[in-house]
């Protein structure tokens, strides 16, 4: 399989500015890759296609990264979307670990049990 | 134009759900050059499909005409790969191997900010591939280890040769893998965990 060129199914540039409702990509992201996000709510009808997705397969929590690879969309329109969840309570963001500069031994003795136990 | 009903977007099967439980996610960064083995050391040890997640990147043109002195941009989608490992009920690694384009690796944000670590992939017949995810590592401050990933055909090189010819510090792991092989990529990540344990001024009691 080759890492690069691959190609990708955009759905058009009409897809993006639908589904951030023409928002620029600028404004910073509350959510980060690896957050992960759980439903609050039910999908409901004329919701966004894509928004009524993630409240779907959010019912069990799934990081940022999974949902863009779900949706086939890029992470920066992913977050846009999800701001907009968060902002009406529809989803909930658990937020990464803090790695700042050195990772808590206690995380890390977790990550090293978790692993031994593969 | 190009609509998907919601039901058309297929989520994770049913054995792909985390527990309600899972409360914090942490991720580990798999960096090298290309045809190294990234997505194959993120294969290896996921417990998911491996799955693909795309970025837009803007990126300022190199050698353009300056006439009006306005800077000319191309906007690149970049693929990347990730897999997962749920480490206990609440807490989940996520292991991104970073695309093929080494140039887009530091473009990504948000992919080495707050991350625990990254492991440097090499292919001893091809070290140079590799240099430059250990020099802007280096110079992130993102701590890694190098592992060596045994390609069949690959010569063995003794490891202190290796480490001059990276010119790696003797503080930075170095070990040997099998990407392809789970227990392997297992073990090198509980290397990199290890290296990160032992930047602690302080080590931890055990219990």
């Amino acid at each position: 399989m080759s890492e690069s060129g691959r190609a990708w199914d955009e759905g058009g540039p009409d897809r993006l500015y639908t589904v951030n409702r023409g928002r620029a990509p600028e404004e910073p992201r509350p959510v980060e890759l690896v957050s992960l996000i759980v439903a609050r709510a039910e999908p409901e009808p004329g919701m966004a296609p894509e928004a009524a997705a993630v409240l779907r397969m959010c019912r069990f929590p799934l990081s940022v990264a999974e949902i863009s690879a779900y949706l086939a969309l890029p992470v920066s329109t992913v977050g846009l979307l999800l701001a907009e969840l968060l902002g009406d309570g529809r989803v909930e963001a658990r937020a990464p670990v803090p790695a700042a500069v050195l990772p808590d031994p206690e995380l890390l003795q977790a990550v090293m049990h978790g692993l031994q136990n593969l | 134009m190009d609509y998907r009903t919601s039901e058309e977007i297929v989520g994770p099967r049913g054995e792909d759900t985390l527990p309600a439980s899972a409360s914090a996610a942490v991720k580990v960064v798999i960096v090298g050059g290309f045809g190294v083995g990234k997505t194959t050391m993120v294969g290896s040890v996921s417990e998911i499909r491996p799955l693909t997640t795309e970025e837009t990147m803007t990126q300022a043109g190199v050698g353009v005409d300056d006439i009006a002195g306005i800077e000319r941009k191309t906007e690149t989608t970049v693929a990347m790969d990730f897999g997962r490992i749920s480490l206990n009920e609440q807490l989940v690694l996520y292991l991104f191997g970073t695309p093929g384009q080494e140039r887009f690796w530091f473009l990504w944000n948000g992919l080495f900010e707050g991350a625990l670590g990254a492991v440097v992939l090499i292919d001893t017949r091809r070290l140079e591939v590799s240099f430059d995810a250990v020099g802007r590592l280096e110079e992130r401050g993102v701590p890694f280890v190098v592992a060596v990933n045994a390609f069949p055909e690959a010569p063995v090189h003794p490891m202190a040769e290796l480490r001059a010819a990276m010119d790696l510090p003797d503080s930075v792991p170095l070990i040997d893998c099998d990407a392809r092989d789970r227990a392997s990529s297992r073990d090198t990540l509980l290397a990199l965990v290890r290296h990160l344990q032992s930047l602690h001024p302080v080590t931890p009691e055990t219990p």
